[in-house]
């Protein structure tokens, strides 16, 4: 089983991504995000003390204690938010660059001569990966390919048999732990997989697509649907999707892959923020104008359903009159009553305006709605 | 089960004392529910109601006491108590159905690791049947209003069918034909012969939508049948010198407006509320 080099970059890159956006998902449905930054750096620590000890970068050992490191970190700034002197985010802030900057301060003064360099932490190797091979099973393949497609696998099968454990603890904590579910544990074992996937990673990918790969992607598909499965899966084909298209980018610009996978998976966010069918920037704004027409037209049929057939109804039906009453510039007006005219809610003979049945039957479902409780009401709120 | 079933105290909660650091927001409360009451849990902001609850239901560790279900510890009568979390305290915009909610009250008797299937499904269906959202079943949650999102918790505590359901502000926020299904729901419990203890901030329905009260300000003021207990003396206890005792004639203009408003708590400083003569409902919202 042999691929030529560039289909292997494609591929771990896909694996790599796959294994991030799953416990991602998680990680942006309980608004842990900045976790995945903390962890993904906070773990350098523990690679340069395990490497310190085992003096040996294909240790297995090193994935051991850099997931450890992320479980101390999430553990560390739960530590510091739990006394109430710090707020969480600041939490993050204060425990990962301390963990990270003593990885990087080790780095520096004492593993200069091997490989482990801060450029590499940052960036990853991806063009490097299918270089180093490892064979298991008589299958040569790279060896980040077996230890992502490893803790793909660690991943896929955590959240297959956990799913419904993983989303009452996340939805609703309370119940979970009145059910018995410990929330804690769900907590901690969602957090060990997401250092376990963040040290695979890294050292294929490195830190900042890490963070890249398990927040855009997942952020992406919560635009676009509302099932947590169709979540998780959107979220994988959106991280697949990021690293080809990001692989090919950098063979175009002839620039850094991990560099332009992170780009590709903000382009793809980007698309989806302007573009998802109900929840994209275009969408709420065309509803927005639609609702603004449907409101007016609404005001208009209901101040002509109170006049009619009353005396003033003559005078209170004609066009320049909405400008005193409803408080319309005469333009907005013409406006409103060509849109209701469109709409089969009024006539307009010469300016003397008159409502059909239709016309009535919006005034009246608009009167209701606000006689309606709060409650009803909030039912046609715009979120 | 049956065994403990048959004790008489449905909960049973021994000096029980909660404090967020050195701050006691439940101070040595005393409270026994006989099996089958409707109770209400009443009492001013921070009096810890919401904390009584919770402290039943083991989410927060008590600094003091104990708390019996049925004569037993929580931690082996989970599968009796059903739980109604205030309905703020989640994101509705979580991901899922309305369904999906209700059967989340089934995870408990699935254990770890197994899936809810089509017999959870049926059973989440009658729920939602039994609170008038059948036709919501595949609907997002977060499409829902307040009143509708309180039906959807009902439906999860009726799916857990339980003997002991804590309900923390069931009516908050929720429209008067809401409210009154609830009720309905409630009462339909008791006479299946549940208890329920459920956090109540309405002063003027006490008397109409429950048979027991417990009026509680950090300390438990006083608890038992409202025709006891509910009394204008306790009241003053329980919420200091704002309650204003009106008469049915001065209060006709002002009774509104208490179970309809979307804020969590009653905001003014002075709570109005008529105790020795039953409401007339003929007043209230419909």
């Amino acid at each position: 089983m042999n691929f030529s080099p560039q289909v292997e970059i494609q591929i771990i890159a896909a694996v790599v991504a796959v294994a991030c956006a799953l416990p991602g998902v998680f990680l942006v449905l309980r608004r842990m995000a900045l976790m995945s930054d903390a962890i993904s750096h906070s773990i350098l620590l523990g690679i340069v003390l395990a490497f310190f000890v085992v003096e040996d970068l294909a240790s297995p050992f090193l994935i051991i204690a850099a997931a450890i490191t992320g479980v101390i970190t999430v553990a560390l700034v739960e530590l510091l938010h739990g006394t109430g002197l710090v707020r969480e985010d600041a939490a993050i802030g204060i425990v990962f660059p301390a963990l990270f900057s003593g990885g990087v301060i080790l780095i520096s003064r004492y593993a200069g001569s091997v490989h482990l360099d801060t450029d590499a932490v940052l960036l990853g190797e991806l063009a490097f990966a299918p270089f180093e091979r490892l064979s298991v099973f008589g299958y040569a393949l790279p060896k980040s390919l077996w230890v992502m497609g490893g803790i793909l696998l660690v991943n896929l099968v955590f959240i297959m048999l956990f799913y419904k454990e993983l989303k009452l603890a996340t939805f609703d904590a309370g119940l979970a732990a009145a059910l018995g579910f410990s929330p804690v544990l769900v907590h901690y074992g969602l957090m060990t997989l997401v250092s376990v996937t963040a040290v695979g990673a890294f050292d294929a990918v490195g830190s900042i697509l890490v963070v890249a790969l398990m927040i855009a992607p997942p952020a992406t598909a919560y635009l676009l649907t509302d099932r947590l499965s169709y979540l998780l899966g959107l979220s994988a084909l959106n991280g697949v999707a990021s690293a080809i298209t990001g692989y090919w980018l950098a063979r175009w610009l002839d620039a850094s892959i991990a560099g332009a996978m992170a780009t590709m998976s903000g382009v793809f966010f980007l698309l989806a923020f302007l573009l998802a069918p109900t929840r994209g920037i275009i969408a709420i704004a065309r509803r927005r104008v639609r609702q603004r027409w449907q409101f007016a037209q609404t005001m208009l049929t209901i101040h002509l359903l109170n006049h009619e057939g009353s005396p003033e109804a003559q005078q209170e039906r004609r066009i320049e009159h909405l400008d005193e009453h409803l408080r319309w510039a005469p333009s907005f007006a013409e406006r409103v009553v060509r849109y209701a005219e469109r709409q089969g809610a009024i006539q307009s003979d010469a300016g003397d305006l008159t409502l059909t049945e239709h016309g009535r039957q919006i005034a009246r479902d608009g009167l209701s709605m606000s006689e309606a409780s709060p409650d009803q009401r909030s039912e046609f709120a715009v979120s | 089960m049956t065994e403990s079933l048959n004790n008489r105290l449905a909960i049973d909660v021994a000096d029980l004392t909660v404090a967020y650091r050195d701050q006691p927001v439940l101070w040595d409360v005393d409270l026994n529910v006989p099996s089958g009451v409707l109770m209400a849990i009443v009492g001013p902001n921070g009096a810890g109601k919401t904390t009584l609850i919770k402290a039943i239901l083991g989410l927060v560790s008590p600094a003091a006491g104990r708390v019996l279900i049925h004569g037993q510890p929580y931690a082996d009568q989970r599968r009796l108590v059903g739980y109604v979390p205030q309905r703020g305290s989640v994101d509705w915009d979580f991901p899922t159905s309305v369904l999906d909610v209700v059967m989340m009250g089934c995870y408990g008797t699935l254990g770890w690791g197994r899936r809810p299937g089509r017999r959870e499904r049926a059973r989440g269906m009658k729920a939602l049947e039994n609170v008038g959202m059948l036709d919501f079943a595949d609907r997002q949650i977060s499409q829902l209003s307040g009143g509708q999102q309180q039906r959807v918790f009902l439906a999860r505590a009726l799916v857990q069918d339980a003997q002991v359901y804590l309900m923390d502000e069931p009516f908050q926020g929720v429209d008067a034909t809401t409210e009154r299904a609830i009720v309905a729901l409630l009462q339909d419990l008791r006479a299946a012969g549940k208890t329920v203890v459920a956090v109540h901030h309405d002063l003027q329905t006490v008397a109409d939508y429950f048979d027991s009260v417990t009026l509680l300000n950090v300390r438990r003021i006083a608890s038992g049948p409202v025709e006891e207990v509910f009394t204008e003396q306790n009241l003053r206890l329980a919420y200091g010198g704002r309650v204003a005792f009106l008469s049915r004639d001065a209060q006709a203009d002002g009774s509104t407006g208490q179970s309809d408003t979307a804020s969590s708590e009653p905001v003014d400083d002075v709570i109005t509320v008529q105790v020795d003569k039953p409401i007339d409902t003929s007043l209230r919202p419909s």
